[in-house]
């Protein structure tokens, strides 16, 4: 492998040219757009069978949950991709952590952990939800990794690996499941909202899951000591 | 057969290979076991699909039961059918590969294994449910999920080419998403809808529209590597593992193409200027010379191959100045997408046989393969089988897709195109030739020997044999590509002027 | 001025900005977030369209703009970690020439599979 060179005069005019270009073209769009009320209406008429109150989350989560399916999807293949990736683990510092850490992951981590809970039950009539408190308890996982603890350490790889796919299992098992009264997804509506939070539910813990261990990158080995062969 | 209509299959074929990447995913030391029980499934359910399309007309399924354009629609008609039965056949002729190639208990082997089954379910999934989806925003969150997995697939390879290679295929394919969502975004602005027929019958403002699908068409074009924005296959398609550059070459890069011919041939056509058309054309055609002119060069025998998928996409693009706003456009729109199925089965054979081929091969160079036709008879048979169809020659699907092509450019008055089929056919030949005649030179003293198992060889083989069988096939599968056609007209047309 | 043009300009500045950058950049990092520019920037025109009209906006773009971001915050991690393998196994975290990949063959591992 060479060196990359500098990029040139001539690629960086074309560059600038095409975007300056692509910039304007957007931005005049952007100006002429005619006035439109969208799908407002429509998703107006349909919130009382849609199980919750709050008009994006049952966007996200009813009338647009295939989408939400496959985008779950999409941040366990993240982490499935990173993993592959068998990145080293990262050093420790041969210090313990501070003080100051020690004392604030102790009094922010539990906070965090009840947030999130209550950002998941809220997302029903505002906003919240599932994404949300998964980063929520993201932010806590990361904290207790930077103070040096591993936050689910004691559990075995293959229970991790079960509790990251868990928001893609408990949502392809509801969709499907439901198909016996209805269509992929079509939940009844008396259960709507009971189903949403299910999902919503499992959702969370592997969202949070999945994002901490982004941050950490390496895939977790089997116990400590016993390192994988090779 | 009046049952077949009300069978529910389109949501199977998103929900089986999800669920198997899963239970892959989950299951690590069974994860080869479950990923061909998975795989199996998968093509079961997509061929079930195709054959439901064929008997009983286009389907529809309206996830959640709210139909567009609030909710998103499943949808599969003849051209999405038979994209579904290409991912099922050549999808499992790479994991019956993948079976072989990818054996390891211990270190590196075994994490290839153990990642390499989840990763290829969820792509397989993907690309399914890009298939099948109706709305162009769904689409966005396939073609991500599709990016993602190839990149990880690339990646798995772990040598500095494959990472360098799998980082500027994602940030290429990662730049064109996002093109490809600002131009949704702009046609929801728009038009006020995501669904695809809607977006078609409605009126869009001619500025808005134009700008949003012409950003579409950037990213896509990005994605599908048409020259000049190729220069991130050769690497990506050269580096990876050989089972992924087969569903590399042969099936993600179509992936965006169809999206392509989604938005043109039924969004809005009528804002397909002749200009655009053949501009699109043009590009085609310099990628059939330039690609087939560096196969011809190559020194690293993956690279040929690669470089062979630069040129062979460029065919393609001619469906835009054969078919698009032609009256009579089904000759140059049958063809294009026979050219996808037959390139796609003789591709990933080609990249298969050369993955067993490399196993005993001394380097990767295209001499390095000198002697192996001793070794491996039925794989090099494989590699010429498929070459025999990226040429074109009679009786394989390459052909009847070049014949149809050729037709419809003598026909429509636009002979120039004709001479890019042939000159890319006389490249292609040159590229097969060169390497099988390094295969076939005589080494003085034994063969080395192969240590490739029979699965590699036979599924290379069996996807070789597939592009000739599509040859006899083709009027069956040009009758279900008729279901929900965007252009009408005979197979064949007479010479008009 | 209107809170969609504002945003919608903003956007699409942003978009121009984040495309300009990642042409021109060579270092890993640099390229990743102009990705990250360029995304936000498309979400900030679709969010900003969906402002128009009285009341409460458009929910569909809303949440296209949630899914977005989960996406663009998927392939940042899988960009980031893989980043950190390029620089790993080439010295340096840019993307090294020739592109087309025209290095001589190499013996050992022709093939890309582990042994």
């Amino acid at each position: 492998m060479s060196r990359p060179e500098p990029v040139s005069a001539a690629v960086r005019s074309l560059a600038g040219l095409l975007a300056l270009g692509l910039g304007t073209l957007v931005g005049w769009v952007v100006l002429t757009l005619p006035e439109s009320t969208g799908l407002r209406e429509a998703v107006a008429a349909q919130m009382d069978r849609s199980g919750v109150t709050h008009p994006v989350t049952a966007v996200l989560l009813n009338f647009r949950g295939y989408d939400t399916l496959l985008e779950v999807a999409v941040l366990l293949l993240a982490l499935i991709g990173t993993w592959s990736l068998r990145l080293a683990p990262a050093e420790r510092s041969p210090d313990r952590p501070g003080l100051v850490l020690r004392e604030l992951v102790r009094l922010l981590v539990p906070l965090l952990v009840v947030i999130a809970g209550y950002l998941l039950w809220l997302g029903a009539h505002a906003p919240g939800g599932a994404f949300q408190a998964g980063a929520l308890l993201a932010a806590a996982g990361v904290l207790l990794m930077l103070a040096e603890v591993r936050p689910l350490g004691r559990l075995s790889p293959a229970v991790l690996r079960l509790l990251a796919a868990l928001g893609v299992a408990v949502f392809l098992a509801v969709a499907l499941l439901v198909m016996v009264q209805g269509r992929l997804l079509e939940y009844p509506v008396a259960w709507a909202g009971g189903l949403i939070l299910a999902i919503e539910s499992a959702a969370t813990v592997s969202i949070g899951l999945a994002l901490a261990y982004l941050f950490l990158g390496d895939e977790p080995r089997v116990g400590s000591g016993r390192g994988r062969a090779g | 057969m009046s049952g077949l209509a009300d069978l529910v299959v389109l949501p199977w074929v998103v929900a089986v290979p999800l669920a198997g990447a899963v239970l892959a995913f989950v299951l690590r030391r069974h994860a080869s076991t479950v990923g061909q029980a998975v795989a199996l499934a998968s093509a079961v359910t997509g061929l079930a699909l195709a054959f439901q399309v064929a008997t009983a007309g286009a389907q529809r399924h309206a996830v959640g039961g709210w139909g567009a354009p609030l909710g998103i629609d499943l949808y599969a008609d003849g051209l999405s059918a038979l994209m579904v039965a290409m991912t099922s056949i050549v999808g499992l002729g790479v994991s019956v590969y993948g079976a072989s190639y990818f054996v390891g208990t211990q270190g590196a082997a075994e994490h290839q294994r153990a990642y390499f089954w989840p990763l290829w379910l969820l792509l397989w999934t993907a690309l399914n449910a890009l298939f099948v989806t109706a709305d162009v925003f769904n689409a966005y969150v396939t073609l991500e999920l599709l990016g993602l997995s190839a990149v990880a697939l690339v990646a798995l390879a772990a040598t500095p080419a494959a990472l360098t290679g799998a980082m500027r295929y994602l940030l290429v394919g990662l730049l064109g998403s996002l093109l490809y969502l600002l131009g949704v975004g702009l046609l929801y602005a728009a038009a006020a809808t995501l669904d695809v027929q809607q977006l078609a019958a409605a009126p869009l403002p001619a500025g808005a529209g134009a700008v949003a699908i012409g950003v579409i068409t950037a990213g896509l074009v990005l994605k599908t590597a048409l020259f000049p924005f190729h220069f991130w296959l050769p690497p990506a398609h050269a580096s990876a593992p050989a089972p992924v550059s087969a569903v590399l070459s042969a099936l993600v890069v179509k992936a965006s193409f169809y999206l392509l011919m989604r938005f043109w041939f039924y969004v809005a056509p009528e804002l397909a200027l002749a200009a655009i058309s053949q501009l699109l054309g043009l590009l085609g055609a310099v990628a059939v010379v330039w690609g087939g002119l560096r196969a011809l060069t190559a020194e690293r025998l993956k690279l040929v191959v690669a470089y062979s998928t630069v040129a062979q996409i460029g065919y393609l693009f001619l469906v835009f100045p054969l078919a698009l706003g032609q009256a009579d456009g089904f000759t140059g729109w049958g063809g294009a997408v026979l050219l996808v199925l037959a390139h796609a089965t003789a591709k990933a054979a080609m990249f298969l046989s050369v993955g067993a081929i490399l196993k005993a091969a001394a380097h990767d160079g295209v001499s390095g393969i000198d002697g192996t036709a001793q070794a491996l008879p039925v794989t090099l048979f494989a590699f010429a089988l498929a070459g025999v169809s990226l040429i074109g020659l009679p009786p394989t699907g390459g052909f009847v897709a070049k014949w149809l092509l050729l037709n419809a450019a003598l026909a429509t008055g636009q002979w120039w195109w004709a001479l890019v089929l042939i000159a890319g056919s006389l490249l292609a030949a040159a590229y097969t030739f060169r390497v099988l005649a390094h295969a076939f030179t005589r080494l003085p003293g034994d063969p080395p020997p192969c240590r490739c198992a029979r699965g590699l060889e036979w599924s290379a083989l069996s996807l070789a044999v597939a592009a000739l069988v599509l040859g006899f096939v083709a009027s069956e599968v040009l009758e279900l590509l008729r279901v929900g056609a965007p252009v009408t007209g005979p197979v064949l047309l007479e010479r008009v002027r | 001025m209107s809170a969609v043009v504002a945003y919608g300009l903003a956007g699409a500045g942003l978009v121009a900005v984040g495309l300009y950058a990642l042409v021109v950049h060579e270092h890993l990092l640099r390229k990743i977030l102009a990705i990250n520019v360029v995304g936000n920037g498309v979400f900030l025109v679709i969010v900003a369209a969906a402002q128009r009209g009285p009341g409460v906006p458009d929910p569909v773009p809303h949440a296209m703009v949630l899914t977005g971001i989960v996406v663009a915050v998927s392939a940042t991690a899988l960009a980031l970690a893989l980043a950190v393998r390029v620089r790993d196994a080439t010295g340096q975290p840019r993307l090294a020439v020739p592109a087309d990949g025209t290095a001589e063959p190499s013996a050992g591992r022709p093939d890309g599979a582990a042994r």
